[in-house]
């Protein structure tokens, strides 16, 4: 998509094609001649996982979607007809429904990675900020579809999740109203949840195309941060990373099967098994696991409003990123300080997901005479999250020594080679 | 090389660490205060991966269900085929013909339009104790007995939860609560009192194979039962996901040979 083209159409057939529409022209730049830096290691593979993610989520979403029936009366048990009568029907539930815990693992570590090498930073600012759309709306996507089976936790899940949008001062409970199309939740909010998980992941996969259109005209950034400076720091994407790609795919499935055919509930919550009943409160509402860490910021804090709007700025604080770092390192592998803060931050963001899990009063330990309780820890968690953002990204720049940078990728690599 | 191979594919294993130690930790995080202390765990034959269901246990299970529970218990996504399919208690059609026709339901209008009544077939499900909620809880005391239909997979503890229910009845431990009016007290029941009393025995339900019938085994048996009823795909999951493996494990030594191929020119 960016920089000359090296395709050559070879008979009569592909000239007359790419004289009109040349689409074989743009597969073989993207797929084929695109140069990738040599050094990129199994972090790198994550990009095409989740390609594959979209794919399996759409086709096996597809088909659920001929057979399920988005009425309150009908939805819990047309799930339960495709789970016992359909043919195969078990399977494409339980890896759509298991697909989306995979997806959400493998952004987490593609954000990560991102993160760790500093892949936000210039010139892949508008990579980065269409890789954080793209996580929004896998969220948006992950919350409607977790409504439709229309189980205890989707019911009381989306009551918690709409109802935070009634802390908005003045419009809030009409914006609420707007939303599930009534006063309560009910058959509209179903029907329109179910349009709009059906619309979302085709969003998703047109954010996607402009997300791999940046990464072709800015390049990949590799383990060194170091720009490739020509021929000798890249490899053509096929066959090297297209096999590569291959080969963590199919580690990747390995997991995913794991999960899909001997522990299919293993991440879900056992109470999405009883259908949704408005008049019975479950004793412990929690998202699904992706959602914890931003579970536990909105509890944290004391205001509704307040907890909503930090939920959202632990979001948003995503899309300044690039412009918070003001290192001129890219990678955390000569960023000695910033490596120990990445690893902290991690951590910090795994608390959060437990935090979200915990009954927020539950007490860890006692300090003196003050019980500990896991909303104080989630408090400490929490800011340490914008903390790490605000502050330090912007300050470590400035006080931090890098260590020397490798003159180009090849040379790190054959430097690598003889130690 | 060996070193380097496992350095390198470090992503997937931090990765499947990762989702493992959520499945394995998010499990107790809905009950306050950890694991049920009254649970029991029972070892089945349908656990782990190569689990199967044993096919007379659960024809004991169902006989334990037909007479004992399904007095106040309905099961309304169950059909009475379902009962000859492969992977289940595997009755003979003839078997689930007669099963069916032991049973009257409703069926209509008729021509005249009338309802009327008729012997059920195996393409019906399970008829309910009660027409309704509150009919339910009208002859119980106002207790509404749960569908057993995913019973199993609604409960912290599966199967061995149900088990430790049916085992569970017991006198309250001294300086307990007492417990209220109508209420039983109940070890493995979160909070204690279950509206149900003591629903299985010692020589309750009289199997047909000759196994002893003890409260423990009547437990076992309806608690695989409806195992079963939760997850009656659970023989074609485990099998079909170990042929899947045996394909993937395959699949990636062969790619990892074409990586080593491709890029054995290029360090």
């Amino acid at each position: 998509m960016s920089g000359h083209s090296t395709y050559k159409p070879t008979n009569g057939f592909t000239k007359w094609i790419d004289s009109r529409l040349p689409i074989i022209r743009l597969a073989h730049d993207t797929a084929v001649s695109y140069p990738t830096p040599r050094n990129l290691n199994y972090w790198w593979t994550f990009g095409g996982i989740l390609t594959l993610c979209l794919g399996i989520q759409i086709i096996t979403g597809i088909v659920l979607a001929m057979h399920y029936i988005p009425q309150t009366d009908l939805a819990f048990n047309s799930v339960e007809h495709i789970m016992r009568d359909v043919n195969y029907g078990w399977l494409l539930r339980y890896t759509h429904s298991n697909g989306a815990s995979m997806f959400f693992i493998a952004v987490y570590v593609h954000m990560f990675r991102g993160l760790y090498y500093g892949s936000y930073k210039a010139p892949r600012e508008i990579l980065w900020i269409l890789g954080v759309l793209i996580y929004l709306l896998m969220m948006a996507t992950a919350f409607f579809g977790y409504v439709l089976p229309w189980g205890q936790m989707s019911f009381w899940g989306a009551t918690v999740i709409t109802n935070l949008f009634s802390a908005i001062p003045l419009v809030g409970k009409s914006v609420s109203t707007w939303l599930w199309g009534g006063y309560a939740i009910g058959d509209p909010t179903l029907n329109r949840f179910f349009s709009l998980h059906y619309l979302f992941p085709f969003l998703i996969a047109g954010v996607v195309i402009l997300h791999i259109w940046a990464l072709h005209v800015t390049g990949q950034n590799n383990p060194t941060g170091v720009e490739p400076k020509g021929d000798k720091d890249t490899v053509p994407f096929t066959p090297f990373a297209t096999a590569k790609d291959a080969f963590g795919m199919s580690l990747f499935l390995i997991l995913f099967a794991y999960f899909v055919f001997f522990n299919p509930l293993g991440l879900g919550d056992v109470a999405n098994s009883e259908i949704a009943n408005p008049l019975k409160t479950p004793a412990h509402i929690v998202p699904e696991w992706y959602l914890l860490p931003f579970y536990a910021i909105l509890r944290a804090v004391p205001d509704k409003l307040g907890g909503v709007l930090l939920m959202f700025s632990a979001i948003a604080v995503l899309f300044v990123l690039p412009w918070l770092d003001t290192s001129k390192v890219r990678s955390a592998r000569f960023r000695p300080l910033y490596k120990q803060f990445f690893w902290l931050h991690l951590i910090v963001c795994i608390g959060l997901g437990w935090c979200g899990a915990q009954t927020p009063d539950m007490v860890i330990t006692h300090v003196g005479s003050i019980d500990f309780t896991v909303t104080y820890l989630a408090r400490i968690l929490s800011s340490y999250y914008f903390i790490h953002f605000i502050i330090l990204f912007p300050l470590l720049g400035l006080i931090e020594k890098p260590k020397p940078l490798p003159e180009s990728i090849s040379a790190s690599v054959l430097g690598a080679a003889k130690a | 090389m060996k070193m380097k191979m496992i350095q390198k594919i470090a992503p997937f294993a931090a990765v499947a660490a990762l989702a493992l130690g959520v499945a394995f930790s998010s499990a107790p995080a809905n009950a306050e205060g950890g694991e049920n202390p009254g649970l029991k765990h029972v070892d089945y034959s349908f656990d782990g991966p190569f689990g199967t269901y044993d096919r007379s246990q659960l024809r004991r299970g169902y006989k334990v269900y037909k007479e004992v529970c399904s007095t106040c218990h309905s099961m309304n996504l169950v059909h009475f085929r379902d009962l000859d399919e492969k992977g289940g208690p595997e009755f003979s059609e003839a078997e689930v013909k007669a099963l069916a026709a032991g049973y009257q339901v409703q069926d209509g209008p008729n021509d005249q339009g009338d309802m009327f009544q008729r012997p059920g077939k195996p393409s019906d499900p399970f008829p309910a104790p009660y027409p309704n909620e509150e009919a339910a809880r009208a002859a119980l005391g106002g207790a509404l007995p749960p569908d057993m239909s995913l019973l199993v997979k609604a409960r912290e503890g599966g199967a061995s939860y149900i088990y430790s229910i049916l085992t569970g009845y017991e006198a309250a431990p001294a300086g307990a609560e007492p417990v209220p009016a109508g209420l039983h007290y109940n070890a493995a029941f979160p909070g204690n009192h279950i509206a149900m009393p003591q629903p299985l025995n010692d020589g309750q339900v009289d199997f047909d194979d000759g196994t002893p019938n003890n409260l423990d085994q009547e437990a076992k048996d309806v608690s695989a039962f409806l195992a079963w009823v939760s997850e009656p795909k659970l023989e074609e999951r485990h099998r079909l996901g170990f042929q899947i493996m045996i394909y993937l494990l395959v699949l990636s030594g062969l790619l990892y040979t074409v990586v080593r191929k491709v890029w054995s020119d290029q360090h």
